[in-house]
């Protein structure tokens, strides 16, 4: 057997790293994503103020940290038996959840996918990032720098500051939206639709005219999981849990989020800090599910802004009806999100609910309480038991890339059989791995329990498991 | 006259501080003007090509991996910054090295409540670095030249001290740019 390592992942969030076996003949026997960090919060928050944890826990991802932010805030909501928010505090919050959205989805595409997309998978090694991008389209670059920065911003006006933010507590806010604030993010709002709808336009060419690459491309099919309105539509910020099988038949609806447990448990496996959930019903082997823009695009019946709607039936319409189970067009499906994040930016930004006081409630206190909200990367489950002394002995977290675990696996397995079988292995052809986890815009640094190193290396081992060769991507063979 | 080089990099840290240096917005194409950039996790270099000027530091060491990487970085590096809490003094990671690593691993293994782990075997792979029985700062590993406080660094923080460096002048930041949150 002959391995090869990727190491680490690059342009990527967080830490992995890619190991794959060849037999005699060098066909692709195995591969696999490794995460290779490991944190320790379920355990080390025990004993912390369960109010510290909205501030705390987003420390596990700085990419993210509203969706951490959010999700402990919903716990916590629970806790202090506030969920029924004032409308100005459902609403500062939804603001800022969408300003996430909006601001992590365009660092994805522009700053870390679109050199792959626009240069090809193979391109040079020296060319493969946002300034080799900028030296040739430095007006798309300009505008994706100014679309993070602009939900930045939104993060900013409601959170803050714009990493890691204190703006949601339990119950409630700590400030709403002042006119001045509003006005600020008034005055670019229609220009980040525009330049939205235009990244959605690239990202919906580049899957169709490249759809039969994509359909080769780490396609296959899944499990679909997500949060949904209670009309169905899609809901970023709340919603009850629907999941869908490869065929679009509903697995189940509209399940409390309290009742995570009921439908999902993690499998460990010895090889990766990341651990692998899967639908009970169905068991480890089948139960596994994708979850992000793909498969909220998949599961939803609608969404309820027209830009994205429109959107939405015209990427439905490509898969006849059926989920899409095109890897690749996970892009666009993430493009079709940033037109309704900001759309939704856009309605909040008028709606004078922003600028009101009342801003937390509280009720009957709870001792145990579930948060889930869909991050930018998929569902994200945040599950606490606080005692009588407010302090937090039990954290469970479910990290929205650690639900794609498997499928990132499946997919580096395919494109590996597929590129890297029998043939002398480039540096080029490593990238076309590496493309099949970025699809996902996996956030390695916060999935779960993993505290990861994550660059990507290969390594080739004889049937003996004698080390042949070695290469790490962006190293001369070593 | 061959640019700077700067290479940047990621240990056991969140990507928040990453995620600020890219928060100085347009002043990313300025910089790259100012700069070559060599390993960075926003490239596909991933071991450093040649000798950098500065290294910039995300985090600190919760395993071998990251003790190597940051070796390494020392090494290749004239000047080594620790940015962000966890690189200077651990931050929020370290909040481990209040119980024992094995608690940590029971809980997340073996008693969390969803987990399915009918065999009872923790990760333990050789494709895994070993788990630090701590997690360390920066310098209580290498040598370190700055430290910039903060979780993160603010964008303009970040920004006058590559600047600084990079024109060799005294990095001299105002009260305001030094925050430890
Ligand atoms: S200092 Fe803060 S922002 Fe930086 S890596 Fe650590 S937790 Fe993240």
């Amino acid at each position: 057997m002959t391995r090869l390592v990727i190491e680490p992942v690059t342009r990527v969030e967080g830490h992995g790293k890619v190991s794959i076996l060849l037999d005699e003949r060098n066909r692709v026997q195995q591969a696999r994503l490794h995460i290779v960090e490991f944190r320790g919060f379920e355990r080390f928050i025990q004993g912390r103020p369960f109010w510290e944890m909205p501030v705390v826990v987003q420390r596990l991802c700085g990419i993210c940290p509203v969706s951490h932010h959010l999700a402990a805030a919903k716990a916590m909501d629970r806790i202090v038996g506030g969920e029924r928010l004032t409308p100005t505090a459902e609403k500062m919050r939804r603001l800022m959840h969408y300003g996430q959205m909006f601001q992590s989805h365009s660092l994805h595409f522009f700053h870390l996918a679109s050199p792959d997309l626009l240069f090809g998978f193979g391109a040079d090694v020296g060319k493969r990032n946002v300034l080799g991008v900028a030296a040739l389209h430095p007006e798309l670059v300009r505008q994706g720098i100014l679309m993070r920065k602009y939900g930045q911003e939104v993060i900013q006006a409601t959170a803050g500051r714009k990493i890691h933010g204190t703006g949601a507590i339990p119950g409630g806010v700590n400030k709403n939206l002042s006119i001045a604030e509003r006005d600020e993010l008034l005055a670019d709002v229609e220009q980040m639709v525009t330049w939205a709808q235009s990244a959605l336009q690239l990202a919906k060419d580049y899957t169709l005219t490249n759809l039969e690459l994509a359909q080769g491309f780490g396609d296959f099919d899944s499990n679909y999981l997500g949060l949904v309105r209670a009309d169905g539509a899609l809901d970023l910020y709340d919603g009850g849990i629907r999941a869908k099988d490869k065929a679009g038949v509903v697995l189940f609806d509209h399940l409390d989020n309290q009742r995570y447990r009921d439908v999902i448990a993690e499998e460990v496996r010895s090889w990766s800090y990341m651990k692998f959930p899967f639908l009970k019903a169905l068991g480890p082997a089948n139960g596994w599910y994708r979850v992000g823009p793909l498969a909220r695009l998949n599961i939803c019946s609608s969404i309820d802004t027209p830009l994205a709607e429109a959107a939405r039936a015209e990427f439905v319409r490509i898969s006849g009806g059926k989920p899409n189970n095109l890897t690749l067009a996970y892009h666009w499906a993430r493009m079709i999100e940033t037109v309704h994040a900001i759309e939704k930016v856009r309605l909040l930004l008028h709606d004078a609910d922003l600028q009101g006081t009342d801003l937390v409630t509280s009720g009957e206190r709870r001792e145990e309480a579930v948060g889930i909200i869909e991050a930018p990367r998929g569902t994200l489950i945040h599950h606490y038991k606080v005692d009588r002394d407010d302090r937090v002995t039990m954290c469970n977290l479910i990290v929205s890339t650690t639900n794609n675990n498997e499928a990132m696996n499946r997919a580096v397995t395919s494109v590996a059989r597929k590129y890297l079988s029998g043939v002398e292995i480039t540096e080029g052809l490593l990238n076309h791995v590496e493309v099949a986890i970025r699809a996902y815009d996996p956030c390695l640094s916060c999935a779960t329990h993993a505290l990861g190193q994550m660059p990507l290396q290969i390594e080739l081992f004889d049937a003996a498991g004698r080390l042949l060769h070695r290469m790490a991507k962006g190293m001369a063979a070593r | 006259m061959a640019k700077p080089r700067i290479a940047t990099t990621s240990l056991a840290g969140c990507f928040g501080c990453h995620m600020s240096l890219l928060d100085i917005d347009e002043r990313i194409l300025q910089l790259a003007e100012l700069v070559e950039f060599d390993r960075s996790p926003i490239d596909d270099v991933k071991r450093i090509a040649g000798r950098c000027n500065i290294g910039l530091i995300e985090g600190g060491c919760c395993n071998e991996e990251n003790v190597a990487v940051l070796r390494h970085f020392r090494e290749h590096c004239d000047v080594l910054v620790s940015v962000g809490d966890c690189a200077t003094m651990g931050g929020v990671p370290a909040m481990r090295n209040l119980v024992p690593l094995s608690e940590c691993l029971r809980e997340a293994y073996l008693d969390g409540p969803t987990v399915h782990n009918p065999g009872k075997r923790l990760p333990d792979d050789p494709e895994l670095p070993l788990l630090l029985n701590r997690v360390y700062c920066c310098h209580e590993v290498v040598a370190v030249d700055y430290h910039l406080p903060g979780c993160p660094p603010s964008a303009d923080t970040l920004w006058a001290a590559v600047v600084a460096l990079l024109q060799g002048t005294p990095v001299t930041l105002p009260y305001g740019l030094l925050k430890f949150d």
